[in-house]
């Protein structure tokens, strides 16, 4: 061990620690006290006397409840939700497939093939979103879910794939060999053998699939149109602000609801999270 | 189906070792199998195909042609050649939001990896509660980006800021900070929240490369008589270079072509004096109905895309190489 003294441990230690910990979830902090903060002291002059920004006396749930009755909150949560799981079900399911292909089997183009999905995985939405548009709309998908399902995929399928492939790599090819001596047939190892060890890596890139949809703007800024079928970001951008006017403590409030979810998902499975986020880097 | 055999995170290392490796035997099969396998592969890989060249192939193409043309909402347009990218280039918005794009991709990148790498650093340490931080300060990461930023929004809010608040409290201003207002500080207010934003990205994957160091190593070189910084910049940084440049390159491409950030907390503004390329081709093409030109915006972005993947494709052959 390298051996220090203690007060170098708090220098050069536990006090930036504790700054990067403060700057990181002030800003939470600050979306929560805005939130449940009555109107009167929320509009109050940043250099008044009587300021006090940090804390609230008369902590008040009048802003949730405005957001829910008055807007179509509720219904962005579950649109949300909704797009959410479906895309990451099928982004899951064509990477599978895909992963165990460019893994394991060898096929003229292989190469190719996997290097084409690496470079799609780097093609960012917003190189194409104008073109996208007008392909949502020869389709007449425009204003429904599905121009979302089948959208979000674009840029979920070469994440799982590329997350998938390189677990599927880490399985020994002997326990598939073994299987097809006992007779199994190699789709029948493939699904019997290898897609249930590999669950660990599937829930990995699973919930990384879900907070990547759960975080998409623009295509749904674009897409949707109908207040009554946006999903959470989308509705709290163009919902919650009245012309000019800005709703702050409906919008904290907004921002913490919408957060929320996607919060509690990933606590419940950071280990599998932070698996997914470092194997996506990962050649 | 999916039934898990191996449970845990640990995953297939509880698998390896053992079985021994049979050979390549029953010849007779070979060319079946083979036959298999092609088929076998193309039916796996037909819905990736399918899907991603429908909505990422086709409409990459279609981009190109689009801004080749003089293509508006309501009309079909027709061929003008390079006239979309020459009328940008002269646009005094564009070379703004060019400018823009490489200062704010620079910055926003440099903080994030010196402030990660200098996390990762720190979270790599044995403490009480490590767990707990280390999932805390990913929450930045996982909260959708429009949300947050309207959380940092409110605190550059120009008439309630808590931040100007601080300060004048604190006795280190008179009158408050223009956040928002000037287009300087409102760059350099979207390079801290991206910065803030991504930094938890850097240090998680940086940390995750850490951890694969051997600390004999840091061992020996103390005991060589090396410093802290010293045994940074000789052990820990050779090491951990292929994770960083990785992780560079994705943080690039994604600050490149950022859009949410600066749509909320700018929309562009003040004056067009924040927008990035991003930004600005979805006012073109989407809220004034420009298809061509908006097309032809959001493909600059696509030669420095190239060059960056370019080079990360080409790192990766080289490390599978050697």
């Amino acid at each position: 061990m390298v051996i220090e003294r203690r007060w170098k441990r708090w220098v050069y230690f536990y006090a930036p620690l504790t700054l990067f910990v403060i700057g990181t979830l002030f800003p939470f902090y600050w979306m929560f006290i805005t939130a449940i903060r009555p109107d009167h002291e929320l509009y109050r002059s940043w250099r008044a006397v009587t300021n006090t920004p940090f804390w609230t006396l008369q902590p008040t749930l009048a802003h949730f409840q405005d957001l829910l009755a008055r807007t179509t909150f509720p219904r962005w949560l579950w649109n949300t939700f909704f797009i959410a799981c479906v895309s990451t079900g099928i982004s899951l399911f064509c990477g599978l497939l895909a992963g165990y292909a460019l893994a394991r089997l060898r096929f003229p183009m292989a190469g190719t093939l996997g290097t084409a999905i690496f470079v799609t995985y780097l093609v960012p939405p917003t190189l194409l979103f104008i073109p996208l548009a007008d392909i949502i709309r020869t389709f007449q998908l425009g204003n429904t879910p599905w121009a979302l399902i089948l959208t979000y995929p674009t840029f979920l399928i070469p994440f799982c794939t590329w997350l998938l492939m390189g677990y599927f790599k880490t399985i020994p090819k002997e326990l598939e060999e073994c299987a097809r001596i006992d007779g199994a047939t190699r789709f029948g190892a493939m699904i019997r053998i290898i897609f249930p060890i590999a669950v660990p890596g599937i829930l990995s890139a699973g919930i990384f699939a879900f907070t990547l949809s759960w975080n998409e703007f623009i295509y749904a800024l674009i897409f949707i149109s109908s207040p009554e079928r946006k999903t959470v970001p989308v509705g709290v951008v163009s919902e919650l602000i009245r012309g000019d006017i800005y709703f702050w403590g409906q919008l904290m409030a907004g921002a913490l609801l919408g957060s929320v979810p996607v919060a509690l998902v990933y606590s419940f499975f950071v280990e599998y999270y932070v698996a997914g986020l470092t194997g996506s880097v990962k050649g | 189906m999916t039934r898990p055999i191996a449970g845990g995170s640990g995953g297939a290392a509880g698998v390896e070792a053992a079985l021994p490796h049979p050979g390549t035997s029953r010849p007779a099969r070979v060319e079946r199998v083979l036959e298999n396998e092609r088929l076998l592969a193309t039916i796996l890989l037909a819905p990736t195909v399918l899907l991603l060249g429908v909505f990422i192939a086709y409409p990459f193409v279609m981009g190109v042609w689009l801004s080749l043309s003089s293509t508006s909402v309501g009309n079909p347009g027709e061929f003008v050649g390079f006239k979309n990218f020459v009328k940008a280039w002269d646009d005094s918005i564009f070379q703004m939001a060019f400018r823009n794009t490489f200062f704010y991709t620079f910055w926003a990148t440099i903080f994030k990896l010196v402030l990660g790498m200098w996390l990762a650093l720190l979270l790599n340490r044995h403490f009480r509660g490590k767990r707990i931080v280390r999932a805390a300060m990913l929450l930045p990461f996982i909260v959708p980006t429009v949300l947050s930023t309207f959380a940092w929004r409110w605190m550059f809010d120009p008439t309630f800021s808590v931040l100007n608040w601080m300060l004048f409290k604190g006795g280190f201003i008179v009158t408050k900070l223009p956040f928002l207002s000037d287009g300087a500080w409102a760059m350099w207010c979207a390079i801290v929240i991206n910065t803030w934003r991504g930094m938890p990205f850097f240090a998680i994957t940086l940390l995750a490369g850490l951890q694969t160091i051997n600390p004999d190593l840091h061992e020996a070189a103390s005991l060589d008589g090396a410093n802290g910084w010293k045994r940074f910049w000789h052990v820990t940084w050779p090491l951990l270079k292929p994770v960083t440049i990785v992780v560079v390159v994705f943080s690039i491409i994604q600050t490149f072509a950022d859009f949410q950030l600066i749509y909320v907390l700018t929309g562009g503004g003040p004056a067009n004096s924040t927008h990035l390329l991003a930004t600005y081709a979805y006012q073109l093409g989407v809220a004034t109905g420009l298809l061509g030109e908006g097309a032809a915006v959001s493909l600059f972005m696509f030669p420095v895309l190239f060059a960056v993947v370019w080079i990360q494709l080409r790192y990766l052959r080289r490390l599978e190489g050697a």
